[in-house]
């Protein structure tokens, strides 16, 4: 086909000499030979583990770049971090760097207040996400997200809340109407009570469904082989 | 002939024969029509339309009216029968009807009335009690609001259609269809070029009000009030249809003699004669443009993909030729018959292209809102009319008293006075619209 | 005043005035709800004095698949959200995959990538414009748009086989490489595109009867607009001026130049100018990195099988409908914890009820279409 990587090779017009890179499969660390013409630039970012190498024109892979460290959270604290600490104190856990992006651990009865601080103080006026995660195994099992954005700063945060399974997490629609139906939805899929949210109910799924689809323990394959058993008399062929 | 017909019913002989013919050949018309429509609109979305039902689709009319014949005749439940029965009905009758006064040439017109054209006014009017009666025999909230709105809407530029008819009938002098196109002969110029103000008000009311886009809103498919056509299905709802297409050729009828001169060639005056013969030098562009579309179909045949579309092309062509035999034939048969086919002939091309006017509109423009639709009518278009009968009419007097020579001086100072009112009456509007909270608009 | 109560109709509600209000339902099958969308009106007279959007018809579960696919297995799934704008959706995710193993994909895979998604930048905002202007009743716009978005599909249809649903990019970089002709056919796409939007233009933008249609329907304020997080070109066109593709550029966006549309008063016919304008600029962009593709590998080393390091990354795009988000969490296994996507049509939906209120109901259907939503991606 005439995508196939390994049959575009703009260097290798004319056969070459014994090693046409056209004609090899990609080998991951053969060097090219000698006889190939010197190379064009190398792929930016890809620097030379080979020097004697000619650095690749041909699509097969770079010589591996020394390994970087693999990403992993790290403690942050800087100053909006600190400001927050200032402010509420204990209610703020945690702070983490993870991929370049700031997350901060809250308590979830302060979560509302909090809230109000970071859109109107630090001036991240835009609610862009509000989601959930569920991790079964902790005691206080679910993650409840928000995902805010500053348009005068530019800048995006991260706040985390825990919360157990029955114990109810303050709304924050009165600080974004963006959450109205974004805590719909944490409801409708996780089961999480936001408190004064003006109108609680499904969004997704309808009025009468029962379970949480999202929790971890809310196996697809279960339902789907009662449902199929219940209305349609048959055994699910999954 | 005569003297094989009895004398009594001498006299409604050709008046019957001519009423047979057209209710004949009218749905057949208005069958052909709608694909006409379609092809047109095809060509100006840039793609073919019909081509299956028969070569490049000429028989999809003939489909479509099998089809709706064959469906399940559906009668809700709870609903008016006689009247759910009758609405179509009286639809399609008031639009043949009107057809009674329209007159096709200087002969072929069922009756000669003096008072022709306020008869078709009236028929007319009475086709709205058709979609009333629909919406309210569905037994629908609905379809009786989109009935009402139809009405409402139909009611309103009617309005303003008459009054931009009053103004070309000021300078005919007399109701009597054949007299208005007399009128233009003997003044010598078309009343579109004399009113051309009077023409746009009376073409945007006859868009109105047969219920063409950009004034469709009671039976556009993505508005939510479902329009009076709603609980029709099958042949109920292909007399609507019928009834909205004749009822364009009416419309298309009455402007072309009004403004159009009727059955009048181009320079109807103008009697230079063929080099040498005793022909007249105009008569024979009916003939040469049916040879310039046998030309262009015999061309287009070449290129046809498909045997039978090389066919048809070839056939298309052929009649085009035979037609213009006939054409050149005419002209040396009795005047009467001349008259008769060459006055039928433009007089159906004059209301063609009328209908083709409306059909390029309708897919050009997007459609009007209800309450702009209403707006436009009364603030604009029924004051411009109203306006305009007055201009013309203290012209018409200016002239018969002040023996002022030049009639088309007349027409273009007229014609700038009005377009100077138009202009007042559009920024009114504008000021207005921007005047007003943002929710109302 | 009673007798509403004495017919026993549950739906009619008395005002002060003594007038009726009657809840109308645009119900999950109407041709301009562009979708299973269900919106009840509540009207007074022609006045819509509330609204409520039901949506969920078009559930399907994305989110939970995705806890039981591997990384590379999801990718065709989120094609099918906004399904009319495949490319971006497939973009985003990849993206943020990509963030999350802390790799990069090569140069020549970051251009390709940006055409590809401006070219369906422009495919989306031309289906979006075809049926805008068939709701309000122009019956001709839409053929035309369709004709310019076909070209589009066939050049997406050699590169990747696929018209709609491309599954166009992979984590770490393509895996196609271009055809040959790639640059050929996507130039002359963007040469003759131009004289294209005019001709849209010409039919609409000058037009009494569309102006009158779209001007001043659905206003929404700047401030509404962010309070209730839409984003896109309803922002843009509120009169915010801000476009992730320059506050938090990715894939090969900072190379080139382009303007970013907004406009001041954020009624529909703003919203109009402003995707005709996004869909000028971006041919702009197309332009500029066709001229420029760097050579290079199109993948990056990463290897088949995907574990990225435990973590939680967040990244966005903008889609051609707005911010497209994806909250990726990872484990620590080859199949992601938790994959949330942030549907810019469902946050923008919720701005419906704003907008609508005080309208008449002939003018919900334009709101609606202005919005511009896809119920694959408003319920995922």
């Amino acid at each position: 086909m005439a995508n196939d990587p390994s049959e575009k090779d703009p260097n290798a017009k004319p056969p070459e000499g014994p090693a046409g890179s056209g004609a090899t499969p990609p080998k991951p660390a053969t060097p090219a030979a000698p006889s190939q013409p010197p190379a064009s630039a190398p792929p930016a970012g890809a620097p030379h583990a080979k020097p004697a190498a000619p650095a690749a024109a041909a699509p097969p892979k770079p010589p591996a770049p020394p390994k970087e460290a693999p990403p992993k959270p790290v403690p942050l604290d800087n100053e909006l971090v600190q400001r927050l600490k200032a402010r509420f104190g204990e209610a703020i856990r945690e702070a983490t760097l993870d991929r370049k992006q700031a997350i901060v651990l809250v308590a979830a009865a302060q979560l509302r207040e909090i809230a109000r601080y970071c859109r109107d103080d630090e001036k991240f006026n835009m609610l862009a996400d509000l989601t959930a995660v569920d991790w079964p195994k902790r005691e206080q099992r679910f993650d409840v997200i928000l995902n805010l954005y500053s348009f005068p700063k530019n800048e995006r945060l991260r706040l985390k809340a825990h919360a157990a399974e029955n114990e109810p997490v303050p709304s924050v629609c009165e600080v974004w109407p963006a959450a109205n139906w974004l805590e719909r939805e944490c409801f409708d899929m996780f089961g999480i009570v936001f408190e004064g949210h003006p109108d609680l109910k499904r969004i997704l799924l309808p009025d009468e469904w029962q379970g949480h689809p999202l929790r971890k323990d809310y196996d697809i394959l279960k339902q789907d082989t009662a449902w199929v058993r219940e209305n349609l008399g048959i055994e699910s062929g999954q | 002939m005569n003297h094989l017909i009895p004398p009594s019913i001498q006299p409604y002989v050709f008046s019957v024969l001519y009423g047979i013919v057209i209710v004949a050949l009218l749905p057949l018309l208005a069958g052909y029509i709608v694909l006409v429509e379609r092809k047109v609109m095809a060509d100006m979305q840039a793609r073919l339309g019909p081509m299956r039902v028969g070569p490049h689709g000429l028989l999809q009319p003939i489909a479509d009216a099998l089809k709706l014949l064959i469906k399940e005749d559906i009668v809700p439940e709870k609903a008016d029968r006689f009247l759910f029965w009758w609405a179509p009905v009286l639809s399609v009758t008031m639009a043949l009807l009107a057809y009674a006064a329209i007159p096709f040439g200087p002969v072929f017109q069922i009756a000669d009335l003096n008072v022709g054209l306020l008869f078709i006014l009236a028929i007319s009017s009475m086709g709205i009690y058709g979609i009333v009666l629909g919406g309210w025999a569905s037994n629908s909230h609905y379809s009786l609001l989109g009935a009402l709105r139809s009405a409402a809407q139909l009611v309103s530029y009617e309005t303003a259609a008459g009054l931009g008819l009053v103004s070309a009938l000021m300078l005919a002098g007399s109701l009597s269809m054949k007299e208005i196109v007399q009128a233009q002969y003997d003044q010598g110029v078309w009343f579109a070029f004399v009113v051309p103000v009077g023409f746009f008000i009376y073409f945007v009311g006859s868009i109105a009000e047969t219920n063409r886009a950009p004034f469709d809103l009671p039976e556009a498919e993505s508005e939510l009030v479902a329009g009076y056509m709603t609980e029709y299905s099958g042949f109920r709802w292909a007399l609507y249809f019928l009834g909205e297409y004749a009822n364009m050729v009416v419309v298309g009828s009455i402007a072309t003699t009004l403004f159009l001169g009727g059955w009048l060639r181009p320079f109807a005056r103008n009697h230079d004669l063929l080099w040498g013969t005793s022909i007249e030098l105009l008569d024979i562009v009916p003939a040469l443009l049916f040879l310039g579309v046998a030309a262009y179909s015999f061309w287009t045949a070449r290129r046809q993909p498909v045997q039978i579309q090389k066919l048809v092309m070839v056939a298309v062509g052929a009649l085009c030729v035979v037609l213009a035999a006939v054409m050149t034939a005419a002209l040396f048969a009795s005047p009467a018959v001349m008259q008769g086919i060459h006055g039928a002939f433009w007089f159906l091309a004059k209301v063609f292209g009328y209908i083709y006017v409306f059909l390029w509109v309708r897919f050009t423009f997007p459609r009007y809102r209800f309450d702009q639709l209403m707006r436009l009518g009364w603030h604009f278009l029924i004051p411009l009319a109203l306006v305009n009968v007055i201009v013309v009419g203290v012209t018409i007097v200016l002239q018969q008293n002040w023996e002022w020579r030049h009639p088309m001086l007349a027409a273009v100072a007229t014609t700038v006075i009005m377009l100077g009112v138009a202009a007042f009456l559009a920024q009114e509007e504008k000021q207005h619209q921007e005047s007003m909270p943002a929710a109302e608009r | 005043m009673s007798d509403a109560r004495a017919y026993g109709n549950s739906n009619v509600d008395t005002t002060v005035l003594g007038a009726d209000e009657i809840i109308l339902n645009m119900g999950p099958q109407h041709p301009s709800t562009h979708g299973v969308l269900r919106v009840k009106l509540k009207l007074d007279g022609e006045r819509v004095v509330d609204s409520e959007c039901i949506i969920g018809y078009l559930h399907r579960g994305v989110e939970k698949i995705a806890e039981h696919r591997s990384y590379q297995q999801f990718a065709p799934y989120v094609d099918r959200m906004d399904y009319v704008a495949a490319v971006s959706n497939g973009l985003g995710y990849c993206e943020a995959v990509e963030k999350l193993l802390g790799t990069e994909a090569p140069p020549r895979a970051r251009v390709v990538r940006t055409i590809l998604t401006e070219l369906q930048r422009i495919a989306s905002h031309l289906l979006w414009l075809g049926t805008h202007a068939l709701d309000i009743g122009a019956l001709t716009p839409v053929f035309y748009c369709f004709r310019e978005r076909e070209e589009i599909l066939k050049i997406y249809e050699k590169y990747c086989g696929a018209r709609l649903t491309t599954h166009a990019f992979r984590i770490g970089g393509l895996q196609y490489e271009t055809y040959d002709g790639f640059e050929h056919d996507v130039k002359r796409f963007c040469e003759d595109f131009d004289k294209k939007i005019d001709e849209y233009e010409t039919l609409l933008t000058e037009n009494r009867i569309w102006v009158g249609r779209t001007k001043g329907i659905g206003i929404l304020s700047a401030e509404d607009a962010i309070a209730l997080g839409v984003t896109g070109p309803v922002l843009r066109a509120s009169g915010m001026k801000w476009d992730i593709r320059k506050a938090m550029p990715y894939a090969a966006y900072d190379q080139y130049e382009f303007e970013i549309p907004t406009r001041p008063t954020g009624d529909t016919y703003d919203r109009y100018l402003v995707r005709m304008e996004e869909m000028r600029q971006s041919r702009r962009i197309c332009l500029q990195a066709i001229e420029n593709i760097p050579s290079g590998p199109i993948m990056a080393r990463i290897g088949k099988v995907l574990k990225p390091p435990p973590g939680e990354v967040y990244h966005a795009i903008e889609a051609p409908k707005g911010e497209l988000g994806y909250y990726v969490v990872s484990d620590g296994t080859t199949q992601p914890y938790r994959v949330r996507v942030r549907p810019p049509s469902f946050i923008n939906l919720q701005a419906f009820d704003k907008m609508a209120r005080g309208s008449l109901v002939a003018d919900v259907v334009a709101i609606i279409g202005t919005i511009d939503i896809v119920l694959g991606e408003v319920d995922r």
